[in-house]
């Protein structure tokens, strides 16, 4: 039997969608990266507001809020949108394209809107107030405790979140509440599941995003138990330039990039400061070259330019983003520098990574976290060039995961250091000494 | 660790001898700390084995568990710890200071001092923890009664561990991190957690260095271990000889040689730390203290009012935090968190500079200053002076980012532009209510400005948080009441 990706994701959204109806008191639905995560809250939210049902949708951060309503006042425009926005929120042009949206900054000037969106601080403020039912988008980014605060604002909520993605996390380091299930550093989701063990939990199947090369590789390091699959075939997508290589370095790590899908341009092994200006520079001149030589992507929409605005380039650190816009300076103009935590629900059509354990001495917590090393490698619709120096998987040797295990705290799937390695051993057959 | 912090290491071992990292005092420091260096019987969680404690280095006072397997002497031992801590804390409670009163019209006072207790290291914040978890819950009646004080030592050391989480608070301080706050050795963070050998960088004895005293510290048998832990070769070939012939003592005479001789051996192994302990206290006193560091103490002193006043009313502390208060107690070290990094950094240059290196702050000299420009945007003009400030710094600050004045918080500004080694900032408050602003609150041609995003972010007023009877049902819905009962005391494990 062949695998038919929009029938096996549509029955996916289906279930979801009749489970809302059957009465549960939450749904909880992983999505995998690219899988129509924002599709499905779009949809979930007109299927509520059409059955007449008050709706309030939670997101995370005032950019997603924007982009939800986008979509939504997009796709429904019949539906009466309004966004609760803190004093000084001056909409952005996507919100301001739809006059239709009612922005107030309290919810009683909203009681005629049947779908009310806001981001979970601005929810947390409120003091009362109750809708029959609410979406909680990137449910696996907001802490518990947010949570907390206000679930007395819904009766039932549907949670839709990406279980690889970055773990929430917190400015103090507290370990008197590991082990509690009502840890408030935990995921919203880990707590609510942790006391309601009885909610279903759906999993999209497909990934639109990631191409064929990359649907594999991501779900195999990152959802060991929980895979998934590229939507479309090997053949499906292509990545040609206009102009050939000159056969250095650089021009072999994209031509490998644009055949396989990856390439891992390798530097002489060294350790170095956070900012090593020799991978940086490696960094910035390929993202250049990229632009140089003209990518053109082809796919199942259609053919187009791989332009700036195509382009994203990763690092782990804030720093290392400042060092990379730097040396991209205007020849690199358009294209999206930042870092892992910011790309988050964003896709390019090919992204440069700087690898988080570049360069470095040790292997902590931080750059083991298998969320960063997830988020870097899968926003891309077509290719990811990953640059690093040599050695990084003896460093992993050396520093095995040795965090401290407390009693009834569930071991996190999967572990940092071993999806590290996985994607350093696929990284290896697509490998470009510098 | 900062580049800043890791110069200062690698200043502190090319000149053989800790670097300051801190120009003034970042913790409040008690005219009379109350200094315990606590040991513990090895291989058990929490069995008290000794304990120097005092308010005055000329007068230790040695508590000691003859036989610390022996649970009644260890109870006997908390109720003389007790003696000590609680008459620490009564003596506090003396002196009071008339608030304003609140807005509902009560009355609010503040004791003149607050109980400092300064343990060595890290391990002594978290055996006292325990001690106070295994005392907390014991009961003064039924099967096994003990003194009154020890539930209250409980209850206090409890809260005193608590508020050592709280970032800022100098109720309860580790020598070893309080000494680290303001000097960088040349060893390693674990290295650091010895007393002996972190005082011996800072302070070397006469004619050494710092490397060579801190070598002097690894012997156990010259430097102690500064505890709760002790030294392997101690227990097994003096203290357990000790304790056995406490056991074996046949009559009262035999007794009392036997205690005399266990004083004597747990002495030797407290005193070099109680002497480090009020050298490093001497060295701190010498910093001169931080501008905000007395407003950090008035909250440690409220927090203490607070609990001594519901002392008598309250339960001993939750074994554990419910939905509601975990939440709420997260928010609140958060919070805490931020304004001592921004209060911590508009005290000291020093530390200052971590957040100038990293981009949240700029320093530079004003080229450009408009300091009557008016917005008249709105309904309403508005004063908003600009500045233009010229800085080598790495700016990282975006346009329409918030920043503070380091020199004076209460100025606050936005960034217009950031460009080739200038700022723009439009300042938005801290300059009266007028349209002209105050003479002196706006910086002019030529001062030197420091601006940062530190302490900018708070957000206003107190966050909503449900009632812990209301906890939602995605965190398990409201927890039962409780209810004392005679199993308090035991572990979950035990």
């Amino acid at each position: 039997m062949t695998f038919d990706p929009g029938a096996e994701a549509g029955r996916v959204v289906d279930a979801v969608l009749a489970d809302l109806a059957a009465g549960h008191r939450g749904v909880v639905v992983d999505s995998p990266p690219g899988a129509g995560k924002s599709t499905l809250v779009v949809r979930a939210a007109a299927h509520l507001a059409g059955a007449g049902e008050r709706l309030m949708i939670v997101a995370q951060t005032n950019e997603q809020v924007d982009d939800l309503i986008d979509r939504i006042a997009t796709g429904h425009p019949e539906l009466a949108l309004g966004r609760l926005s803190a004093a000084g929120y001056a909409p952005s042009a996507r919100v301001a394209a739809h006059p239709a949206v009612r922005i107030a900054q309290k919810a009683a000037d909203l009681d005629e809107h049947s779908v009310v969106i806001a981001t979970a601080a601005k929810w947390a403020t409120l003091a009362e107030g109750s809708w029959p039912w609410a979406i909680v988008d990137e449910a696996y980014q907001m802490r518990s405790d947010m949570l907390l605060r206000l679930a007395g604002r819904f009766e039932r909520a549907l949670f839709v979140g990406d279980p690889g993605q970055l773990d929430p996390f917190s400015t103090v380091e507290v370990e008197r509440w590991a082990g509690l299930s009502w840890d408030p550093l935990r995921s919203a989701v880990s707590v609510l599941l942790a006391h309601n063990p009885e909610l279903p939990v759906h999993r999209l199947p497909v990934s639109w995003r990631l191409p064929a090369s990359a649907a594999p590789v991501v779900s195999e390091a990152f959802y060991p138990f929980t895979g998934f699959r590229a939507g479309t075939a090997p053949g499906d997508r292509r990545l040609e330039f206009s102009a050939r290589g000159m056969g250095t370095p650089h021009d072999r790590a994209l031509d490998e990039a644009a055949a396989t899908g990856w390439a891992l341009l390798e530097l002489p092994a060294r350790h170095t400061v956070r900012t090593d200006s020799e991978a940086v520079r490696a960094t910035a001149a390929l993202a250049v070259r990229l632009l140089q030589r003209g990518g053109v992507a082809h796919s199942e929409r259609g053919t187009a330019p791989v332009d700036a605005a195509r382009i994203a380039v990763g690092a782990a650190h804030r720093d290392q983003v400042t060092a990379l816009r730097a040396a991209l300076g205007p020849a690199g103009a358009g294209v999206t520098v930042d870092t892992a935590n910011r790309l988050q629900g964003r896709e390019y059509d090919v992204t440069v990574v700087l690898h988080p354990l570049s360069g470095r001495r040790d292997a902590t917590a931080f750059h083991l976290e298998s969320g960063r090393l997830c988020v870097l490698a899968s926003r891309h619709r077509h290719a990811c060039v990953v640059v690093a120096r040599a050695g990084i998987p003896e460093l992993l040797d050396a520093h095995p995961s040795a965090e401290p295990v407390h009693l009834n705290v569930p071991v996190r799937f999967p572990d940092g250091w071993e999806a590290n390695q996985a994607i350093l051993a696929h990284l290896a057959e697509h490998r470009v000494r510098a | 660790m900062s580049a800043l912090g890791a110069l200062a290491r690698l200043e502190a071992v090319a000149a053989g001898r800790a670097v300051p990292v801190a120009t003034v005092r970042h913790c409040h420091l008690s005219e009379r700390p109350l200094v315990i260096v606590p040991l513990r019987l090895a291989g058990e969680a929490v069995a008290p084995l000794a304990a120097m404690v005092g308010t005055d280095p000329e007068r230790p006072r040695l508590l000691f568990v003859p036989q610390p397997r022996n649970r009644d002497l260890r109870f006997r031992f908390a109720a003389e710890l007790a003696e000590v801590v609680l008459g620490r804390i009564e003596e506090c409670r003396t002196a009071v200071e008339e608030l304003p009163p609140a807005k509902d019209g009560t009355e609010r006072v503040r004791y003149g001092e607050a109980p400092q207790i300064i343990v060595p290291n890290q391990a002594g914040v978290g055996f006292l923890r325990m001690l106070g978890r295994s005392t907390r819950f014991r009961r003064t009646d039924g099967p096994y009664p003990v003194d009154p004080a020890v539930p209250m030592l409980g209850r206090w050391l409890t809260w005193f561990a608590d508020r050592y989480e709280r970032p800022g608070a100098a109720l309860l301080l580790a020598m070893t991190e309080t000494l680290r706050l303001h000097w960088a050795s040349g060893q390693s963070s674990l290295e650091d957690g010895n007393l002996a050998a972190l005082l011996g960088w800072i302070d070397p004895p006469e004619g050494l260095t710092g490397p060579q005293a801190a070598a002097l510290a690894e012997d156990p048998v010259a430097s102690p271990p500064a505890g709760p832990a002790t030294d392997p070769s101690f227990d097994n070939e003096v203290l357990a000889p000790a304790i056995a012939g406490y056991d074996e003592a046949a009559d009262e005479t035999g007794l009392s040689h036997a205690k005399e001789r266990l004083r004597t051996v747990l002495s030797s192994q407290l005193v070099p730390t109680w002497e480090l302990m009020w050298r490093a206290i001497g060295l701190l006193r010498a910093l001169p203290e931080g501008a905000n560091v007395a407003a950090r103490h008035d909250r440690d002193r409220d927090s203490f009012t607070w609990y001594a006043e519901t002392f008598e009313e309250g339960f001993p502390q939750a074994r554990r935090d419910d939905a509601v208060n975990a939440a709420r107690r997260l928010h609140d070290l958060e919070r805490a968190q931020e304004s001592y990094d921004a209060q911590r950094a508009f005290d000291d240059p020093l530390v200052m500079a971590e957040y100038r290196l990293t981009g949240e702050a700029f320093g530079g000299v004003v080229t450009e200053c408009l300091p009557t420009r008016l917005d008249e945007t709105g309904k309403k003009p508005k004063l908003r002076p600009w500045l233009r400030v010229r800085t080598g710094d790495p700016v990282r600050l975006e346009p329409g980012r918030a920043v503070c004045s380091a020199a004076r918080p209460g100025l606050k500004g936005r960034i217009v532009e950031v460009a080739a080694g200038e700022v723009l900032v439009e300042l938005t408050g801290g300059m009266g209510r007028k349209l002209t602003p105050e003479p002196g609150s706006v910086p002019e041609v030529g001062d030197r400005v420091c601006f940062t995003s530190l302490g900018t972010d708070s957000a206003r007023g107190r966050p909503n948080f449900p009632e812990r009877e209301q906890t939602p049902w995605t965190h398990g819905g409201p927890p039962a009441e409780y209810v004392p009962t005679d199993e308090d005391a035991q572990e979950a494990w035990s």
